[in-house]
């Protein structure tokens, strides 16, 4: 029982970093109708911009801990932003007329390109965190079994939670989120209004880079360990987390990130772990056969 | 545009280039993060070649910028053109063993230039002519590869026989994974299909007691001639090549072979493939790419469609992985990962999607491009993400191709 | 002449969630009649389409196409094969051609039927059989008859893309014959037309129903066009039938004139 618990917990830490990840998938699937190929690149370029501000504050003598994750997190949002925006503006925005696999293939090329700048720029091998954040506490004692929780993961769950509160109420409260919501519904006729569609665009790229730059930071702190290959995997399990829940809803990428984050921790717990991975690829191909609207989205017609 | 904008949009560039620039080529960190590095200057000229660059992008001419979407090219002056320079190539091909350059190297790499060129091909039915984004390609190479190998070591069957079958083999799976996929749409298709290309890599990774885990599978054969295999000596029972004409024994002999081999599967593919596009299955295939929609209010049933695609697709590069195992004599899983799909897809986007020649052309560059300095190695990966953004913006239907239609009314 | 019925459309309702797009509409198409289906923007007229050509499932009723003691129910017919067998063909309303394709193609793929059977699954095609390229003649033949009917044989392998927005209608039209349906279902062909064109348009439907005789379905706006040529008028508003009749009983039906009158005071 204390194993399960302890699963669950490290289950919830790794939810809500797919979660992060995959609201970016699906605001800009919900805005634009193409996946992000190249968001899971964002995510790992977060992780290393949050990993090169820590070494480097620490050099620079910012050692109060409190101070120096609000600072990296701020750098590597903001950062990590222009990433996004200039992948948007490069590789997708000119082609938004095209045909449709045209996107698609540019955004496959985009993180390929991302990948291997990274590899080129900061090299092949891993890089380490020292642990940055230290301690937690135990919950239970269960069948000779301590359940922990660090403080990182009260953080890291925190930290999601309180976003996605924000961003639900930016989306539904101001007039950012409306036009948002506007163009997501009907491009076109928004443009008409008087909506700026392609700024509208931008910065849906825009946060959901920001978003992964603060899951980039939740893993560097959390694992110690990133190297230029880690976008490939959460990319893929980030979007299957955002179309388990429903591609398109914000709460269901939420939703989608935790039960792929349990699903995750759950497999590794009781079975081969070599095949977890598998196991959340499975889950993808059974999602999208049997129900591709996720837990929580909206059917979509076939429009003749 | 005036020049004040101008250089003010390219200053507004360069600012953006400097803060990409800025992090991750600014700061190098060691690697177990105990200080780091400045590379300021090199931020720099990053600022610099983005300032330099949007100038010039400004500079061309609006004929040559963004791809006009609405136009369409239509069928060929260039014909002629295609089928010299195609025939070209065949001769070259057939005579390069004899050639000057044609070493040990210069062999066994163009081997495996024409095995990437099957690849190629291969990929190019699937997302090429049907227009379905697969991802996972490598899962049929090395479906191809690992059942030729298993074959040898559980039945000792040999690459004649194993050919054909293998690519029987890649054809079943093509289909096998071909049906969850049936009513997906490009998006989900593609990761889909990358989804089974990396499940099929970790199972070969994992499943130790079949297929050897990360360690693979050896001592795999190289085709014989026609039943005698090339070797020294005379082995029991067996009446070799070199016995049998009197010619003493050499290893370039077998790669000489091998190459042969595969430039005939190769030129036995191409012929399939010019003549399955004049067939209704290929016209039906690129009917499904242009309008899905408009293939079933005409009675077509996407599902052959799709599954007679992947099927296709699938026992090609069946048949290239049958001839990348007896090229290298050892397969590991490490060989058939996503890069290895994003490889061939990179092929069939530069070639032109749905262009023979393009393809081919395509292959053989970014086969041999390794080779030509270690340096361009690391680059190379950079290069194609690169690459694939730009044609898909410049000339997304491939730098070579133009469409040759499949029948045409001036020749009845 | 008796008039022989084609497609009895039997309480045929639509539902999306909560929306009755279609409500117990039922109507019969004749043979050798072009049946149109009019009514005021919303009324349900493209859906009654999808329903018939296997792009929606009918929440309820039945669609019944009979023919020389074939019967087909086009509820239980999946997409692709209400053209294949029961002979169903269509256009639509945003011109579907494969429009990187030829003209020619174009044509040619409508014929993938009779083509893929005769070239047995396209094996005999690899093999060069005779029955394979006798049969790619005759499909050649086949589609010149048409493209001299719709003056387009000099632009046969020009790229469809590129015609002419009329002439794409026209040749979405014939591609749809090449299928050689029983019942041709044409969704808004005179859209985007001018008068001109129109008239071309509603004659050269005319000319299709007099030589092929089969029946055909008719979704359209134009009135010019809908009362020129249709044999039998059906009125949907807010997804009912409203009116059902010869045309020129139909123009005079209140019922129809209020569901049209009615938008235009709200318009």
């Amino acid at each position: 029982m204390g194993y399960f618990l302890q699963q669950l917990v490290n289950g919830l830490t790794l939810g809500a970093i797919y979660a992060l990840i995959a609201i970016g998938y699906t605001m800009v699937y919900g805005i634009v109708g193409m996946i992000n190929f190249a968001h899971g690149e964002i995510f790992m370029i977060g992780a290393f911009i949050s990993l090169i501000s820590f070494v480097v504050l620490g050099v620079l003598g910012v050692t109060w801990i409190p101070l120096a994750l609000l600072l990296v997190l701020l750098i590597a949002m903001a950062l990590t932003a222009v990433y996004g925006w200039a992948v948007e503006r490069i590789a997708y925005r000119p082609l938004r007329g095209s045909f449709r696999l045209a996107p698609l293939i540019s955004a496959i090329g985009m993180s390929i390109f991302l990948q291997n700048y990274v590899l080129l720029v900061q090299g092949a091998h891993e890089k380490t965190l020292p642990p940055v954040i230290n301690g937690g506490f135990e919950l239970m004692q269960q069948g000779g079994f301590a359940v922990s929780i660090s403080w990182l993961q009260l953080i890291i769950v925190g930290v999601t939670l309180f976003l996605m509160v924000v961003f639900t109420a930016v989306i539904q409260l101001t007039p950012l989120g409306r036009a948002q919501r506007a163009t997501e519904q009907d491009m076109t006729m928004a443009a008409l209004l008087g909506i700026d569609v392609n700024r509208t665009i931008s910065l849906t790229f825009v946060i959901g880079a920001a978003l992964a730059a603060v899951a980039g930071t939740m893993v560097t702190l959390q694992y110690g360990v990133i190297d230029f290959f880690i976008g490939f995997l959460a990319g893929i399990k980030a979007f299957t987390a955002a179309v388990l829940g429903g591609i398109g809803s914000l709460p269901g990428a939420v939703l989608g990130g935790f039960l792929i984050g349990m699903i995750e921790s759950f497999w590794s717990g009781y079975f081969p772990s070599e095949y977890k991975d598998v196991a959340v690829y499975a889950v993808l191909i059974l999602v999208l056969m049997f129900r591709p609207t996720g837990l929580l989205g909206r059917a979509e017609i076939e429009k003749v | 545009m005036g020049a004040a904008s101008r250089l003010k949009d390219a200053g507004l560039a360069a600012l953006v280039g400097a803060a990409l620039a800025f992090p991750l080529i600014g700061f190098h960190t060691s690697d177990t993060s105990v200080g780091f590095t400045t590379r300021f200057p090199w931020v720099a000229i990053a600022a610099a070649a983005v300032f330099v660059g949007r100038l010039l992008l400004g500079l061309v001419p609006p004929r040559f910028r963004l791809h006009q979407f609405g136009r369409r090219t239509t069928a060929i002056p260039h014909g002629k053109l295609v089928k010299l320079a195609a025939g070209a190539l065949i001769v070259f091909a057939v005579l390069l063993p004899v050639l000057p350059i044609g070493s040990r190297e210069s062999i066994d790499l163009a081997t495996l230039a024409l095995i990437y060129v099957i690849l190629g091909w291969g990929l190019n039915v699937v997302v090429g002519l049907a227009g379905l984004l697969d991802l996972g390609y490598v899962a049929f190479y090395a479906v191809g590869a690992y059942s030729f190998a298993l074959a040898v070591q559980w039945f000792g069957l040999s690459f004649w026989e194993m050919l054909p079958l293998s690519g029987m083999t890649a054809a079943m799976a093509g289909i096998l994974l071909g049906i969850p996929v049936l009513r997906l749409r490009g998006d989900y298709l593609a990761i889909v299909t990358l989804g089974f290309g990396e499940m099929v890599r970790i199972v070969l990774n994992n499943w130790t007691a079949v297929t050897g885990g990360p360690n693979g599978i050896g001592d795999i054969p190289r085709p014989s001639v026609f039943g005698m295999p090339i070797a020294a000596g005379t082995p029991a029972g067996v009446t070799t090549f070199n016995h049998f004409f009197g010619i003493d024994y050499d290893p370039i002999q077998r790669l000489i072979w091998l190459y042969y081999v595969a430039l005939a599967v190769a030129l036995a593919i191409n012929w399939f493939s010019l003549r399955v596009r004049r067939l209704p299955v290929g016209r039906a295939w690129e009917a499904l790419r242009e309008d899905e929609i408009a293939c079933r209010a005409l009675g077509l049933n996407p599902t052959m469609i799709k599954l007679s695609a992947f099927a296709t697709g699938a026992m090609t590069g069946g048949f290239a992985g049958v001839l990348f195992a007896a090229r290298a004599g050892f397969i590991s899983p490490e060989s058939f990962n996503f890069q290895e799909s994003a490889t061939v897809l990179s092929i069939v986007v530069l070639g032109g999607m749905g262009s023979q020649l393009g393809v081919a052309l395509a292959a053989v560059i970014l086969a041999t491009l390794p080779e030509f300095g270690r340096e361009f190695a690391q680059y190379r990966m950079l290069l194609f993400g690169a690459a694939m953004v730009a044609i898909m913006i410049w000339r997304p239907r491939g730098i070579f191709t133009v469409r040759a239609p499949s029948v045409r009314l001036d020749e009845t | 002449m008796k008039r022989e019925p084609l497609l009895a459309v039997e309480r045929l309702s639509m539902r999306f969630g909560g929306v009755l797009a279609v409500d117990d509409v039922s109507f019969t198409a004749y043979q050798r009649e072009i049946t149109a289906i009019i009514g005021p923007n919303g009324a349900g007229k493209t859906t009654v389409f999808n329903c018939l050509t296997g792009f929606y499932r009918p929440s309820a009723g039945h669609l019944v196409l009979a023919q020389d003691d074939k019967e087909f129910r086009l509820e239980r017919l999946k997409g692709h094969r209400i053209a294949r067998e029961a002979g169903v063909a269509r256009t639509f309303q945003n011109v579907r051609l494969f429009a990187g394709m030829t003209v020619l193609e174009n044509l040619i793929i409508a014929q993938h039927v009779a083509l893929t059977r005769a070239s047995f699954y396209n094996i005999g095609g690899l093999l060069g059989l005779k029955s394979h390229r006798d049969a790619e003649r005759a499909a050649i033949e086949r589609a010149r008859e048409w493209l001299d009917l719709i003056d387009l044989t000099a632009r046969a392998d020009e790229v469809a893309g590129n015609l002419p927005y009329g002439d794409q209608r026209r040749l979405e039209i014939v591609r749809a014959m090449c299928t050689g349906p029983r019942l041709l279902c044409v969704d808004e062909p005179a859209a985007g037309l001018n008068p001109h064109e129109s008239a071309d348009l509603a004659r050269f439907l005319v000319s299709i129903r007099d030589r092929y005789g089969i029946g055909i379905l008719l979704i359209e706006h134009d009135m010019s066009v809908v009362m020129g040529i249709s044999d039998h008028v059906v009125v949907l508003n807010y997804g009912r039938k409203v009116a059902d009749g010869a045309a020129s009983d139909v123009r005079r039906d209140p019922a129809v004139i209020a569901a049209y009158l009615g938008e235009e005071e709200n318009a």
